[in-house]
Parts: C-alpha cells; sequence; structure tokens
C-alpha cells in the first residue's frame, strides 16, 4: 500500500521546508558581500586603448546601435591617422561585443566592471580619455584569454563554510 | 474608583480585571478595547515579520533584514509608505460601497476578540454563548469583501469576491461541525469555560476535528494553498485590486486579523488557550497564537494553490462527511465514555483518525478532474 495519496506526500513537503528553515540561505547581501563575476563579462564600458588604435573606424561600423563615433584627422609626419575624437554612448550600448569581436588591432576591449552607474545622462556619454583603462576601469577577458587568465576566478555562491 | 485601579490589579495580581471587579462597566469595556486594539494591532505586525521572514528563510531567502534589527520594522515602513500613497477610487465605482467594504470587512476582527479569554475571566465580555458569536460576527467580513468585490464594478475584483464566497460557504459548515464537537465535549458555548474544560487540551481529545477546523479555517480566511480568491498570479490579487492607499491598507490589516482571530480560536478551542505551566496565561496564549500562526505559515510554504473544483471537493466531499462523523463519534463517546478514563480517549481517537483518512481519502482520486491533452 502506498501512502503517498494518503497525506505522506503532504508531510515530505512539509519537511523539505522546514529542514530549509533551519538551513543557511543562498543570498549574497549585495553591497556588504560581492560575487566575482564572470571572467569574460561584458562590463558596462567599453575601454579603449588609444596607443594601439589607428582610427580605422572598423568598430563604428560593427556597432548595430551606432552608439560609437570617430573623427580622424590626417598626420602626414607619420603616416597615419590621428584620433581626434572618439565617443561612446553607453546609454545605447547593448554590450554586445561586436565592437571588440571587430577591431582589426586589439584596441577595444569590454569592461570588467559592472557598478558605473552614473546619475545624469551626460556623464554616460564618454569620450577621449574617459575611455582609457584605469584602475577601476579594468579590461574583461571578453575576446581575449590572455587577459581573461589574469582575472580571478567567478564565484557562484558566497562561501559558508568559512564563516 | 479612581483611573489607576485596573494598571495596579494589573501589577497586584497580574490580571488585569478579576471576574467579580467592581469597577463597573465602563471601566472594563475602555480597558478591554484598548487591549484588543493594541492586542490585534502588535501581533498583525508580528505576523506580517513571521510570514516575510518564516517565509523567506524556508524558500533558501531572507526575507526583509534592512529595517531595523532584522527588519523588525518592517511591518512600519510598510504601514508608513500605505499610508503616503493616493488613495484612488475608480470612476464607475459605487462610491459608497467602495468605501465601506474595508471598514466592514476589518471591525470583526476587532470583534471577535471581545470574547475571547487572555487568562482566566479575562475578556471583554464571556458571552455564554461566545463561540457561536465568534462563528456569526467572523462571517461578516466576507460581506466585506463581496461588497469590494461588487463596488469596484472591475472584472477581476468581482471574481475573486465570488470565489471567496463560494469558498466561505462551503467550510463554514465543516468548520461550525468542527466547533460544535468540541461544545459536546465542553457542555458549554463560552469560550472561557471551554479553556476551563480542557484539562486535556483537546488537540488530544479532537485529532480529527482539530485537522478539519484547520483546514476549514485556512480556507475561511483565504490562505494559501486555500488563497485562490486572492491569487495574486491570476486575478492580481482579487477583491482589492482596485484599492490603494489605506483602504487597501485596511484590507491587508484585515487579511492578517483574520489569520490572528483564527489562531487565537484555533489555540482557544483545542490548545487550551491560556492555561500552561510556569508562565503567565497571557504568555502562553500569545505563544500559542504565534505557534499555529507559523504552522499556517508553513503549510503556504509547501503546498501549491488548489483549484477551485478541487477546493470545492475538499470542502463537501471530504471535509464535511468527516467532520459529521467525528460529530456522531464525539456524541458517542460523551454518552458513553466511563467517567475518569479520558486518557484513553486520545488513542483512540488518533486512531479513529487515521483510518478515516485512509478510507476517505480513496475517494479522491489522484489528478481528479485532470484533461489530458
Amino acid at each position: 500500500m502506498k501512502f503517498e495519496r494518503y497525506g505522506k506526500g503532504l508531510a515530505k513537503g512539509l519537511t523539505v521546508t522546514i529542514r530549509h528553515l533551519f538551513r543557511w540561505p543562498v543570498t549574497t547581501q549585495y553591497p556588504e558581500e560581492r560575487l566575482v563575476t564572470s571572467r569574460r563579462i561584458r562590463g558596462n564600458e567599453l575601454i579603449w586603448d588609444s596607443a594601439k588604435c589607428t582610427g580605422c573606424a572598423t568598430c563604428a561600423k560593427a556597432c548595430p546601435q551606432g552608439a560609437i563615433s570617430i573623427v580622424t584627422s590626417v598626420e602626414p609626419e607619420e603616416n597615419r591617422y590621428k584620433v581626434e575624437l572618439i565617443e561612446v554612448d553607453t546609454g545605447y550600448c547593448i554590450q554586445c561585443g561586436l565592437c571588440v569581436e571587430a577591431c582589426p588591432y586589439e584596441a577595444l576591449f569590454m569592461g570588467y566592471a559592472y557598478e558605473r552607474a552614473k546619475y545624469r545622462r551626460g556623464e554616460i556619454v564618454q569620450r577621449n580619455e574617459m575611455l582609457l583603462a584605469s584602475e577601476e576601469r579594468r579590461r574583461s577577458g571578453y575576446m581575449y584569454p590572455e587577459i581573461a587568465a589574469e582575472l580571478p576566478e567567478q564565484t557562484l555562491l558566497i562561501d559558508r563554510s568559512k564563516l | 474608583m479612581t483611573i489607576a485601579n485596573p494598571l495596579i490589579n494589573l501589577v497586584r495580581y497580574g490580571q488585569p480585571l478579576p471576574p467579580d471587579w467592581p469597577g463597573g462597566f465602563w471601566w472594563h469595556w475602555l480597558v478591554f478595547t484598548i487591549i484588543i486594539i493594541v492586542f490585534v494591532l502588535l501581533l498583525v505586525m508580528g505576523y506580517i515579520w513571521i510570514e516575510r521572514r518564516g517565509m523567506g528563510w524556508m524558500q533558501a531567502r531572507r526575507g526583509p533584514n534592512r529595517t531595523g534589527p532584522l527588519g523588525l520594522l518592517q511591518p512600519v515602513a510598510d504601514a508608513l509608505k500605505v499610508l503616503m500613497k493616493e488613495d484612488l477610487v475608480p470612476a464607475s465605482a459605487d462610491k459608497i460601497v467602495h468605501f465601506l467594504a474595508p471598514i466592514i470587512a476589518f471591525i470583526p476582527v476587532l470583534l471577535v476578540f471581545a470574547v475571547v479569554p487572555f487568562q482566566n475571566g479575562a475578556l471583554l465580555a464571556d458571552l455564554n454563548v461566545g463561540i457561536l458569536y465568534v462563528v456569526a460576527i467572523s462571517s461578516v467580513s466576507t460581506v466585506g469583501i463581496f461588497m469590494a468585490g461588487w463596488g469596484s464594478n472591475s472584472k477581476y475584483p468581482l471574481l475573486g469576491a465570488m470565489r471567496e464566497v463560494a469558498a466561505v460557504v462551503s467550510y463554514e459548515i465543516p468548520l461550525v461541525l468542527a466547533v460544535v464537537s468540541v461544545v459536546l465535549l465542553t457542555g458549554s458555548l463560552s469560550m472561557n469555560d471551554i479553556v476551563l474544560a480542557q484539562d486535556i487540551p483537546f488537540i488530544l481529545l479532537q485529532p480529527l476535528g482539530f485537522l478539519i477546523f484547520f483546514i476549514a479555517g485556512c480556507a475561511e480566511i483565504n490562505r494559501s494553498p486555500f488563497d485562490l480568491m486572492e491569487a495574486d498570479s491570476e486575478l492580481t490579487a482579487g477583491f482589492h485590486t482596485e484599492y490603494s492607499g489605506m483602504k487597501f491598507a485596511l484590507f491587508y490589516l484585515a487579511e492578517y486579523g483574520e489569520a490572528l482571530v483564527m489562531a487565537a480560536i484555533i489555540s482557544t478551542l483545542f490548545l487550551s488557550g491560556w492555561r500552561g505551566p510556569v508562565l503567565p496565561p497571557w504568555l502562553w496564549f500569545v505563544i500559542k497564537v504565534i505557534i499555529v500562526f507559523f504552522v499556517m505559515v508553513w503549510t503556504r510554504t509547501t503546498f501549491p494553490r488548489v483549484r477551485i473544483d478541487q477546493l470545492m471537493a475538499l470542502a463537501w466531499k471530504f471535509l464535511l462527511p468527516l467532520a459529521l462523523i467525528n460529530l456522531i463519534i464525539t456524541g458517542i463517546e460523551v454518552l458513553a465514555w466511563p467517567e475518569g478514563w479520558q486518557w484513553v480517549m486520545i488513542p483512540v481517537n488518533i486512531v479513529i483518525m487515521g483510518v478515516l483518512i485512509l478510507l476517505w481519502s480513496r475517494l479522491s482520486k489522484l489528478g481528479w478532474g485532470r484533461v489530458e491533452v
């Protein structure tokens, strides 16, 4: 005789929930506790390498949103283009990573940071020096395994066993 | 007679008002009205906290923990938020009915506590028809809910209110029959006498009655798994869809207040009310009320919502016949059981409950009424 239909099933369910009551919650208390994100995260911003960039504007062509605009001028002595203006409207950016994949000179990277929200609309339009890499604007390993190797490994849960 | 008298009594005798207190009717009325209102509001806030935290932990979450220590001030924050919200009335609503509905839904919650004893004799009115009064008054809030559904002039509130009425009418019957079997054991309708009669808590003498009362009570106050009158996922919260601001808060208060009423009645009828060792009686009462509510939260977290036909089938095919059989068995036991052998009744009744549930479960098929596609 199976008792599942005579109330045993209900009792089973009740024991499952009461066991969870005495278990540590899995929630990450975000501002206090942070998980390490994926090494290949496509974060909030684009990181630009001014030394490698030739101003070819492949990224601007690849962008499905048209969020990147580049203005260049000719530098006759060095026989190259000078980037007058590179402007990324992060508000339009959909973090698809196509510009990074398209760049033939490895001069564009996705950002590693994800807490780059701004208070004003104007602040999210980034240009020239604002796009360079810095301490809080690290490059993500997206498309670049050698950068990914330097970043810490992703954690999916806060480790409670050490607490 | 001085104003300080009830307080002095509270300090000296641990009992706000002895049954033969000479202070007169109006002092008694004032003191107990204040006690009841404070008790209801405080415990409702406690309930909201227990529900949200307990449910959170059972789902491996934490629940609200930002407002005050352990999130204890969350109900206060909710209340403040809801007070400051705009009070909208739909243009096509029946304005008067729409306005009166939350009041009519909430007032019975306070009224019921008039006959719930906090200690021996410590109650607003020791009615000799106490439990009958409770059953009668607690049905009034259904009228308020139906008024809300009707007065909103909107389809989801009306659907929710219709379901509510159908469910409450069905579940009232097993609920009252379970009460009747308790009354048979006690021989009195007064809540205070019912508590005094429980040398053995009636949950042991009436296990089946307790089960029926608990299930029917949960359905009566629309708690999960019987909450399909305010199923947020299908009816956008049912009858109070069109309510906002303070009126919504009153419905919210009424919902938890009804849970409080049900927990208070269950602990009075089946868990021997304020009786218990060591601790003061009113504390025992509060503890029992909170435990009963915790079990309600526990079942809510565990069980999925039933369909409307399953809800009706459970009431009419399962609870009602079992309640009737339980009533007959209790009647026979009261008449024929030898004096002083009450303890033997406990295992006998538990065995009877097991056999009856097994037999009756055979009638309700698994997945009954499901259409295979």
